[in-house]
């Protein structure tokens, strides 16, 4: 395997885990944070017909989570492609395919 | 035509389709038998993931204790979804990647050590068991209510259900018939909702109906004029340091369950784990969005139709007299006026609902079709089973594959491994059954239970696999065992009147924390034993680093690797 494989693998998994920590913060922003650690000063703040941090309880935070999942499929996608064209630079066709 | 002859026919209509996808896919190999084959889309396996995880405690317990909990019914919500995103970003893609049977497989392999996929398959058949249990007993209430039958008469019914499509189809027949099955709850579950939805705030979308009206609102001031607890408001039922842990116990619970895992090893390639991942969510997203509406109306309406009534006038109520000769409703006038009135002292509150009964008497309190009914029934014993079929393939293969073929017989062949595979099934139908006809406990409860043994053992072990190599056999077997042991002792003692019959728990809770949530502290530890141990011990073997290496990085390197003549790496 050579040495420009093993450098896009380490900046693969860098980038993976980059993107990783990042959903995982909007994760806990939605469910830890808004829906139990600041649950009593977000139920003052009206949301619709419900308190805020009640939507974010029952309702929003779920919604965030589907997003989540979809967005890091879809950037993973993605970086998968980029790898692919970044072979294909390195082996053939130059300037092909690269994205980022 | 009466409800229970529509639930009949409904329900031997769905059964029939169920029986016959399994005897359509019925496997001939053990890849067939384990993973279907590796060749289930992304979407299809989505909606299998959601019928297999959403059981009867999702279908029939959920929205019921979000009733009665309020805001903090959010656990259930916000900690079986939120694990999906752990489950996606963590675990599923790299599971994969690594590509065998089961999860004791990717245990045993990555810790270079029989020992640690004894301890793991220990572990599958432990949380398995729990779990299905609730199903069980989720089967027998439908049927004794529907078909009038005895509980354990449907419980056995469902038991040779079963035991008929998981023993001949395997994870193939499995994974096509929860496709259907999903349909068939989602319908059910979604049809009483819109209908109940549109009759209390003229608007048909159960979740814009909770959020665009003031029913909240209403319910949370009629449940406080009666004496009860504020619904919209947090922590009411749970404190703030409970709800966090139950949360946080039952996201990673979901994340570590066996069944759901080994669904990800169905799909084609790493990135259709991604995606069918994210189906999932949806599918599931669209259940648990719909429960806390749910919740919402079926409390309103039954205090609306209930408080204040003149007890015999509430007798003469069809689903009010059936729901009371299960036991499940109990209507007690212990002021002697004559009236019901809820309130919030156990001791004068004269109507008491099992929780278990919310969404299968919903319909019947908002005087639906009997049509509906019927599909509700249906629904729920499609929810179930689906999971109950799930998770016994995951107990024999834990068996059947993890300890007997792996362990014990390396050299058994083909047909001698599917021939235990399927005795495998069939035991633990019996067992299922066993434990259906005499509960541990409520359904919302016992599987709660499940998600903490889960979350405890094997969470750590695969998420330290991937991520962490320097992580060891030594780290991980000793971590499993701390977690495992802290948690499932813990349970005991803090459920032991339930359990051992004491009269009082042995133990509250362990630093304000209960049963439900202890599965944090045990994954914690787990996560502190394995690091210190394994950084204590001798690093991992090359092979296993190279291993560990190759899991990260998806398949796209390999053709990458071989276009450009590079070495494959063969593990």
């Amino acid at each position: 395997m050579s040495a420009n494989h093993e450098q896009q693998k380490q900046e693969y998994w860098k980038k993976n885990i980059a993107l990783i920590r990042n959903l995982l913060i909007i994760w806990a922003v939605v469910s830890y944070l808004a829906a139990i650690i600041l649950a009593k000063p977000f139920s003052d703040i009206q949301f619709f017909g419900v308190p805020l941090s009640f939507w974010f309880a029952q309702q929003g935070s779920i919604l965030v989570f589907v997003v989540l999942i979809f967005y890091y499929a879809k950037r993973m996608d993605r970086l998968d492609q980029m790898i692919t064209g970044k072979a294909e630079v390195s082996s053939t066709k130059p300037g092909k395919g690269v994205s980022s | 035509m009466s409800v229970e002859a529509l639930t009949l026919i409904l329900v031997i209509l769905t059964f029939g389709i169920y029986i016959y996808i399994g005897w359509w896919a019925k496997a001939r190999d053990t890849a067939s038998f384990y993973v279907a084959g590796k060749e289930i889309p992304a979407v299809a396996n989505g909606a299998a993931i959601a019928a297999d995880w959403m059981s009867a405690a999702s279908f029939i317990s959920m929205a019921g204790l979000i009733a009665f909990m309020g805001y903090d019914g959010t656990v259930y919500l916000m900690g079986w979804t939120g694990g999906y995103v752990l489950l996606a970003l963590l675990l599923a893609p790299y599971l994969r990647k690594f590509g065998r049977y089961t999860v004791p497989d990717f245990i045993g392999d990555r810790y270079y050590s029989n020992s640690a996929r004894a301890v793991a398959a220990i572990a599958t058949i432990f949380i398995s068991l729990t779990y299905v249990a609730g199903q069980m007993r989720g089967v027998g209430i439908v049927f004794s209510r529907y078909l009038q039958v005895d509980i354990a008469v449907g419980v056995i019914i469902g038991m040779a259900i079963v035991a008929f499509f998981a023993v001949l189809g395997g994870m193939k027949g499995i994974t096509w018939t929860q496709v259907v099955q999903y349909f068939v709850l989602i319908l059910a579950y979604l049809i009483p909702a819109i209908a109940i939805a549109f009759q209390l705030t003229g608007n048909p979308i159960p979740q814009l109906a909770l959020t665009f009206s003031d029913i909240a609102q209403r319910l949370s001031q009629l449940q406080v004029d009666l004496g009860l607890k504020e619904y919209i408001a947090p922590f009411q039922s749970l404190s703030a340091v409970n709800v966090f842990a139950v949360t946080l116990a039952l996201m990673v619970g979901t994340a570590g369950l066996p069944h759901v895992i080994v669904r990800f090893y169905t799909v084609k390639n790493v990135r259709s784990a991604r995606w069918s991942a994210g189906w999932a969510l949806v599918f599931i997203a669209l259940l648990y969005t719909t429960a806390p509406a749910i919740g919402v109306f079926a409390k309103y309406n039954l205090i609306e139709s209930l408080n204040a009534k003149p007890i015999e006038e509430a007798r003469q109520i069809e689903w009010v007299s059936k729901w009371e000769s299960t036991g499940l409703l109990k209507l007690e006038d212990k002021n002697g006026d004559g009236n019901l009135s809820f309130t919030g002292d156990k001791n004068t509150n004269e109507v008491t609902i099992d929780r278990d009964i919310i969404v299968l008497a919903t319909p019947e309190v908002a005087k639906l079709a009997p049509f509906i009914i019927a599909l509700v029934a249906a629904g729920g014993l499609a929810a179930a089973l689906s999971t109950a079929s799930g998770l016994l393939l995951a107990m024999s293969s834990a068996v059947s594959h993890d300890l007997y073929y792996r362990v014990f017989r390396p050299n058994a062949s083909e047909a001698q491994r599917l021939k235990v595979g399927r005795l495998m099934i069939f035991l633990a139908v019996l067992l299922a059954g066993y434990f259906g006809i005499k509960p541990p406990g409520f359904v919302g409860e016992v599987v709660a239970f499940a998600f903490g043994l889960a979350a405890a053992s094997l969470f750590p072990a695969i998420l330290l696999g991937i991520f962490d190599k320097r992580m060891n056999r030594e780290g991980a077997i000793s971590g499993i065992l701390t977690g495992l042991l802290f948690t499932g002792i813990m349970i005991l003692l803090m459920r032991s009147p339930q359990i051992f019959g004491t009269s009082a728990p042995v133990i509250k809770d362990f630093l304000g924390i209960s049963a439900q949530g202890i599965g944090v502290v045990g994954m914690l530890l787990n996560f502190i034993v394995s690091f210190v141990v394994s950084r204590a011990t001798e690093a991992p073997p090359q092979e296993i680093q190279d291993m560990v290496e190759d899991i990260r990085t998806p398949e796209i390197f390999d053709t990458v690797d071989s276009n450009t003549g590079g070495v494959r790496h063969s593990h």
